[in-house]
């Protein structure tokens, strides 16, 4: 086999081959292919390939850097000021801004409404999404159907929604209350009552997310082979309880994990229904960290301070993001 | 310890046959392979005696107890799988005592705090443990007990496999291509080793492969199966050199039996390939038949004419020891391949015309609907039903 | 085998009965809304309640904010940002994401980590300086201020830079050697091949655009620019609460795009949501 190689590669075609040869080096394949002509043939497209490169890139490199580094690194610079937007000179205050922050009351009471919030969205969410996605997988009947309607909130606009909700709990006509006071239950104004006002944005939050999670898991669901399934019959672990504890639980850990994730940070990013249905209100009781951001940098224009709450979501994030890139990793190696 | 009896098994998926009409008998403490290309109906075949699948038709009794409907962990068999289906998350100890765990202790036993708090728990773990630690040393894997199996070279993984199988010392072992996920030379190794274990154990083994090496050198007899049908069920030697038809002349073999058209001239005489050989035949003059030549059946001969074939070499192959050497033949459509020694044919080249030299009792013969032509010679009478083997074999 | 032995007849009742009472948890909102978009408003405030109107109003309904509310152009501004946004998004970064997949050169890695920085980043953290950026560049309330933080997405370059790698360098090396060039690979080449991801990823950018809320809030004022989800907001303000049936219709259209285009293409919007999601 290796006479045709030389066959062929010796005919009229022989620059073309080394052309493609040149290129392939740069594309990571090995590069002793050619040993004599190495260094020559490399050298130019070497330096073609930087210049088509960063001539591919450039853009979009260009727009990363005005549209995320520099604003971001703005972020942390007008946190460091007392600038508010339309004032002329701000001057640099150092970390009164999140001394400030932290001090205020407004805006722990925001930080402690976004925990709880996030502490009743992400358990509830994770613990229905995987539910619903092991009925869904435990049969075959009307499999398409569930997964559908579940979904849908997902991507419907939240924006529209929270009125649909709003009318669902209205005081008077609303059919929450309409229905309770049937079963002679008593009745709420669910979003102008501060205890109740929380409490009703996480099940909405719940009933968005849902389906998100359960689409998560049911592709982890998918991805556990049947060998295991079928080891655990011959084992003895048939009864489903026992199946769910031998096989689907522990192949679903990573995946969980990674949905309990997720579905945190779309917690902490709660707004809209903030915004559409309450306002933070009544009093501070429904506040929480993305209105206060949008309150006091849009609204107050108070743009040192908004800066700093921003931080304060960012550090959220961040934390939490890295916590879930570790974990994707630590998945990688499970199997 | 336990015999197979499979009657009359069938299976369909939407439709489509996957099983029809397999009957099989495996004594007690012999080792069969089902041996066909992939989608044949083996592995089909192998789950529904473990009970993970169930048959669309048929019955199957193990040890004398017809099993149909009986759950996989009440048919007290073990399987080992293609994935081998280690538990990622658990260590090999608690691999291989899960399937103890699962029938000693009660599910309330099992539960994780409460379980470990009642009485008989800690005692039956203990005892499930030495057993483990037992098994484990007797396949040389005890230093692996508290690894997880991602931390497991193949060959480990297998060994613990075939541990989490052993340990509660089932009637029946089943193996769904056990070795298809090793290296070449850890198969060849891990092939003795089941064998050595088989042996050793003394149970019955049904064992599922693609890999004719494997079902001969591992198997008491092959079962070899094609579109879901049992074509022949026969120790290795008898699968080789005495198929009952021409799928399996093709399937087993390599390189693959040559298949060569002829015409019977008269009896005793068929015409082939522009040439004749002498075959014990018995049929009507005209009739057309298959002759299939294993590739070692060919020698070189000096010269044509009757009882040689003519042929051009298109290619050769040098393998060390042998040549393979790939013939054009005229009335021949696929070139024709001759696995010849190569001291006996030291100067072969392309393009050169060879004549072949044909043992005529190493011919067999195929109507032309497959079915084997037996020669007339052992049909002395009431000797008909006498396996041909041994004069083959020779 | 589920076969052998899966759930016996009253599991598949408890499984049906579970999941129809989650769906009509799921489904309430959206029975609710439609069903107040097709009544009179005195209908809406008696107290008994019915699914479906005695008095049909859902044609008065509709027209009203069709007609009488700008709704139209609210559902007109988001099409033009998403699509807009899309097309940009999909300019920018494909190139970008070939360079990071098939080309080796000076700053790779430093270009990649941008890109990694960028999907660590939530949009609202950017929301104030990009509103400075804005308001000094002079766009804000304007179409330029509903797009120009979105034209790349470092999403798109990290999702196509995954499938161009998949895609063999053989492939590559065939099309320099037929005398393409690199930007023709690009668009020739690796696009048609990348299909399922362009798909994947033109599915996240329109519905997380179709229903952002929170830029839009910040980036405009004027209701001709309004997109959808702020518009509602408008109209919901505007109305004071008293007139449901025509902010149920409006919301009801806003809505319905997504959900028919869901539907028919089910299997693409889980893939691309989750994918999508999985940045958050």
């Amino acid at each position: 086999m290796t006479a045709a190689i030389d066959v062929f590669s010796s005919g009229p075609d022989r620059t073309g081959a080394a052309g493609k040869l040149g290129r392939g080096n740069q594309a990571g394949s090995p590069r002793d292919v050619l040993p004599g002509s190495k260094s020559r043939i490399l050298h130019g497209p070497k330096l073609a390939e930087t210049c088509a490169a960063w001539a591919l890139a450039g853009p979009a490199f260009l727009l990363l850097i005005v549209l995320f580094l520099l604003p971001v690194i703005a972020v942390f610079i007008i946190a460091l000021t007392d600038w508010q937007f339309g004032a002329l000179s701000p001057k640099f205050v150092g970390l009164a801004n999140f001394h400030e922050v932290f001090s205020d009351e407004g805006f722990r009471i925001s930080l402690f409404n976004t925990m709880v919030y996030v502490l009743i969205v992400v358990p509830g969410t994770v613990v229905l999404g995987l539910l619903i996605a092991l009925l869904i997988e435990s049969g075959q009947s009307f499999r398409a159907f569930y997964r559908a309607v579940h979904f849908l909130p997902y991507m419907a606009t939240l924006a529209a929604m929270a009125v649909a909700w709003e009318a669902l709990l209205h005081p008077t006509i609303g059919l929450v209350n309409q229905a309770l006071s049937a079963l002679g239950l008593p009745t709420a104004n669910w979003l102008r009552d501060q205890t109740t006002v929380l409490p009703v944005l996480a099940v909405i939050g719940i009933w968005q997310n849902l389906g998100f999670a359960m689409v998560l898991f049911l592709a982890g669901l998918k991805s556990i082979p049947q060998d295991l399934y079928d080891a655990a019959d011959i084992d003895g672990a048939d009864q489903w309880l026992d199946r769910l504890r031998t096989v689907t639980l522990p192949m679903l850990g990573p995946v969980s994990m990674f949905v309990v994730i997720v579905v945190a940070l779309r917690a902490f990013e709660v707004f809209d229904t903030v915004q559409i249905l309450t306002q933070g209100g009544p009093g501070h009781s429904s506040e929480v960290l993305l209105y206060t951001l949008y309150r006091e940098s849009f609204q107050y224009l108070r743009t040192g301070y908004g800066a700093a709450v921003t931080i304060v979501f960012l550090v959220i994030v961040v934390a939490l993001t890295l916590i879930q890139a570790r974990f994707m990793d630590r998945r990688v190696h499970y199997k | 310890m336990a015999d197979v009896q499979i009657v009359d098994l069938g299976k369909a998926f939407d439709q489509i046959t996957v099983l029809q009409n397999v009957s099989l008998q495996v004594a007690d403490g012999e080792f069969l392979t089902l041996l066909g290309p992939s989608g044949c109906g083996k592995s089909t075949l192998l789950r529904i005696l473990a009970g993970l699948e169930v048959q669309g038709s048929g019955s199957v009794s193990i040890g004398g107890r017809v099993v149909d409907g009986v759950r996989a962990k009440h048919r007290n068999v073990a399987m080992v799988f293609q994935s081998y289906a280690l538990y990622p998350h658990m260590t090999v100890a608690q691999n291989m005592a899960l399937p103890l765990r699962m029938r000693r202790l009660t599910a309330l036993q099992r539960l994780p705090v409460v379980g470990a708090l009642l009485p008989e728990t800690r005692r039956i773990g203990a005892e499930i443990a030495v057993e483990v630690t037992q098994t484990a040393g007797a396949l040389g894997i005890a230093h692996l007990l508290d690894r997880k199996p991602a931390q497991l070279s193949g060959g480990q993984r297998q060994r613990v496999a075939v541990g989490r199988a052993m340990v509660r010392h089932p009637t029946v072992f089943l193996m769904d291509e056990p070795l298809s996920n090793l290296d070449a030379k850890l198969r060849v190794q891990m092939r003795a080793e089941i064998k050595e274990l088989h042996r050793r154990l003394g149970v019955t083994f049904i064992y599922v492969t693609h890999d004719q090496a494997e079902a001969m050198t591992l198997s008491d007899r092959v079962a070899v199966m094609l579109e879901g049908e049992l074509l022949q069920v026969a120790p290795p030697q008898q699968i080789y050199a005495d198929p009952a038809e021409r799928r399996v002349a093709e399937f087993v073999g390599s390189p693959k039996i040559n298949m060569l058209e002829g015409v019977v001239r008269e009896q005793g005489l068929v015409d082939v390939a522009d040439s004749a050989l002498a075959i014990d035949v018995e049929g009507e003059a005209g009739a057309a038949v298959m002759l299939g030549i294993r590739p070692e059946a060919f020698y070189v001969a000096d010269r044509a004419g009757p009882g040689a074939l003519t042929g051009t070499v298109r290619l050769v192959e040098h393998m060390g020891s042998d040549l393979y050497v790939h013939l054009d033949m005229r009335g021949v459509v696929e070139a024709v391949i001759a696995r010849l020694l190569a001291e006996r044919a030291p100067h072969i080249a392309i393009g050169q015309v060879v004549n072949l030299g044909v043992r005529p009792d190493r011919v067999l013969l195929f109507a032309s609907d497959g079915s084997r032509i037996r020669p007339r010679r052992p049909t002395l009478a009431a000797t008909a039903s006498v396996t041909p083997i041994g004069e083959y074999v020779q | 085998m589920s076969a052998a032995h899966g759930f016996v007849r009253p599991a598949t009742i408890a499984r049906h009965a579970v999941l129809l009472l989650t769906a009509a948890f799921i489904m309430l909102p959206f029975v609710w809304m439609v069903s107040l978009s097709l009544k009179p408003s005195d209908e809406i405030f008696r107290a008994s309640f019915s699914l479906l109107p005695d008095q049909w109003y859902a044609l008065e309904n509709y027209k009203r904010v069709l007609t009488s509310a700008p709704l139209l152009r609210y559902m007109l501004n988001g099409v033009i940002v998403c699509a807009v946004i899309l097309t940009v998004q999909i300019l920018i970064c494909a190139p970008c994401a070939y360079a990071l997949a098939k080309l080796e050169f000076r700053g790779r890695d430093a270009l990649f980590a941008l890109v990694l920085i960028g999907l660590l980043l939530p949009q609202q953290v950017l929301a104030l300086p990009l509103f400075i950026l804005g308001y000094s560049v002079g766009v804000l309330n304007t179409y330029a201020a509903l797009v120009f933080p979105f034209v790349v997405s470092p999403f798109g370059i990290f999702l196509f830079r995954q499938f161009f790698r998949s895609i063999p360098d053989d492939i590559v090396h065939a099309a320099r050697l037929d005398g393409l060039s690199e930007l023709a690979i690009v668009w020739r080449i690796m696009m048609p091949m990348a299909m399922p991801a362009v798909i994947a990823f033109s599915i996240f950018s329109i519905v997380s655009h179709w229903n952002d809320l929170f830029w839009p809030l910040i980036a405009v004022n004027d209701q001709r620019l309004m997109p959808p989800p702020l518009g509602i907001m408008a109209f919901k303000n505007e109305e004071t609460g008293t007139d449901y049936g025509p902010l149920m219709a409006a919301s009801s259209l806003v809505v319905l795009p997504l959900i028919v285009a869901f539907l028919a293409a089910q299997r693409w919007f889980v893939e691309g949501i989750a994918k999508g999601g999985v940045k958050g």
